[in-house]
């Protein structure tokens, strides 16, 4: 039971996808224009999460060591197919605005590293938990993200108008949306200044002597931790900083890791 | 002829891959320190796309779809490119050693791309011919190639400013994705 509770902590706070660990930026960015899509994004991920662990977790002591990352990927894959159709199903309206992001959910590096670094080494039922956890953490991070971006470009929230707009034509005064924010560039800058609060954040836990996760994935330069090929190993990670020690790894990135 | 332009244009310049489409973000923000490693980046990415494009087309073309199986796009996309990113580095290395030289050591990076994977399925949900599709995955490498690029030059500027403690490192790169983003809008009219 303590697990249990220590593994839906452990994704939900303490490593929390979006705002600790910093991972799987490609949807955050693409579908937070609104809440609901974030929400949405966020729970289709979890569900793939959930049975991607489960089934990792239950086959760990029968997939060779040496061909797990594309068995964990057709095992991903699977599921991100199955997820496609249920939503394409019973929520079309969610379909149409995710679009190719939710087949894109298989090259979201939380799922294929959590399969690595957790559910293939642990028993079944944590497994689940952790996926559920992180799942949970990452669909709050989405939500979140989503709230900020609607409120600001569009004064709503879930579709509920929570600032009253502004009507220079019969001179009512309130809300004018700031539109950039529910386009691509308002995604860079909300997610900017994201970074540069937890990097202020951090800053100040590590005053007080408190230790938060390091950020891993595309922000803190580790692009191979990042979708397929990444998970399956730092080989290649070092292969490519031996032969080019410039192009990666360098030191301001290396001052987010810290 | 002109539709091909058109897909070339679109795919390049007006929905470009990382700033309106963000796919493809981690090399963008991660291999986007130096002009010739961008450029460097961006020439394996469009050798990789093109032919991957190419690849997946025909399998869609003649085995997915005649078979019925086209549900089974994303499992199958996904081993392919993967598996083509290994084969074209074998080849590279053993045909090529010149071209293996400058772009060998970016291709392992490009399997993690979800630009590949993307592109494979919009080609798919677009109705695309073969030809347009690898149209399309040649103009959005190319596409993707102008934005690192373009970053690269500004980062190589960026490294000498007075940035903000909290916005070092990869909150300033995000602020300025954002202006290029913003800048790329422009073209949004010319189609």
């Amino acid at each position: 039971m303590n697990k249990i509770v220590e593994r839906l902590q452990n994704g939900i706070i303490k490593e929390n996808p979006t705002f600790v660990l910093m991972l799987g930026m490609c949807p955050t960015l693409a579908v937070t224009t609104s809440a609901i899509n974030g929400l949405g994004m966020g729970l289709s991920t979890t569900v793939v999460l959930v049975m991607s662990n489960l089934m990792i977790s239950l086959l760990r002591n029968i997939i060779p060591d040496r061909v797990r990352v594309p068995a964990f990927i057709v095992i991903v894959a699977s599921f991100v197919t199955v997820v496609q159709f249920l939503v394409q199903g019973f929520i079309p309206s969610l379909y149409a605005s995710l679009g190719i992001y939710i087949p894109l959910i298989v090259v979201n590096c939380i799922i294929l590293g959590r399969a690595e670094s957790y559910a293939s080494k642990n028993p079944v039922i944590p497994s689940i938990f952790d996926g559920l956890g992180m799942g949970l953490g990452f669909t709050l991070g989405l939500t979140l993200i989503g709230i900020v971006r609607e409120i600001l470009g569009a004064g709503q929230i879930f579709g509920f108008q929570l600032l009253p707009l502004a009507d220079a034509a019969s001179g009512k005064m309130g809300y004018t949306p700031i539109t950039i924010f529910v386009l691509a560039p308002g995604a860079f800058f909300v997610l900017a200044f994201l970074v540069a609060i937890m990097n202020v954040v951090r800053a100040n836990a590590e005053k007080k002597g408190k230790k938060i996760a390091p950020a891993t994935g595309c922000l803190a330069g580790d692009c191979e931790s990042c979708g397929m090929g990444s998970c399956s190993g730092k080989s290649v990670v070092q292969k490519a900083e031996a032969t080019v020690p410039v192009a990666q790894a360098s030191d301001d990135q290396n001052e987010d890791k810290e | 002829m002109k539709e091909l332009i058109l897909i070339l244009v679109a795919s390049a310049i007006v929905n470009n891959v990382v700033l309106s489409q963000f796919l493809g973000l981690c090399p963008f923000l991660g291999v986007s320190k130096k002009i010739e490693t961008a450029a460097g980046m961006g020439g394996a990415v469009i050798f990789v796309l093109t032919i991957s494009s190419f690849v997946t087309g025909l399998i869609y073309k003649f085995i997915l779809e005649p078979t019925g199986f086209s549900y089974l796009q994303t499992i199958v996309f996904i081993l392919v490119i993967a598996a083509l990113v290994q084969f074209v580095e074998m080849f590279l290395k053993k045909q090529m050693p010149a071209l293996y030289q400058s772009l060998g050591v970016y291709l392992p990076l490009i399997t993690t791309n979800c630009a590949v994977l993307g592109i494979a399925l919009k080609n798919v949900s677009n109705e695309y011919t073969i030809l347009q599709g690898v149209v399309n995955g040649f103009g959005t490498a190319v596409g993707f190639t102008i934005a690192i690029v373009i970053m690269a030059g500004i980062r190589e500027k960026i490294e000498f400013n007075d940035i903000p403690k909290p916005f070092r490192g990869s909150a300033i790169v995000l602020v300025t994705a954002g202006l290029m983003a913003i800048a790329f809008f422009g073209f949004s009219g010319i189609i």
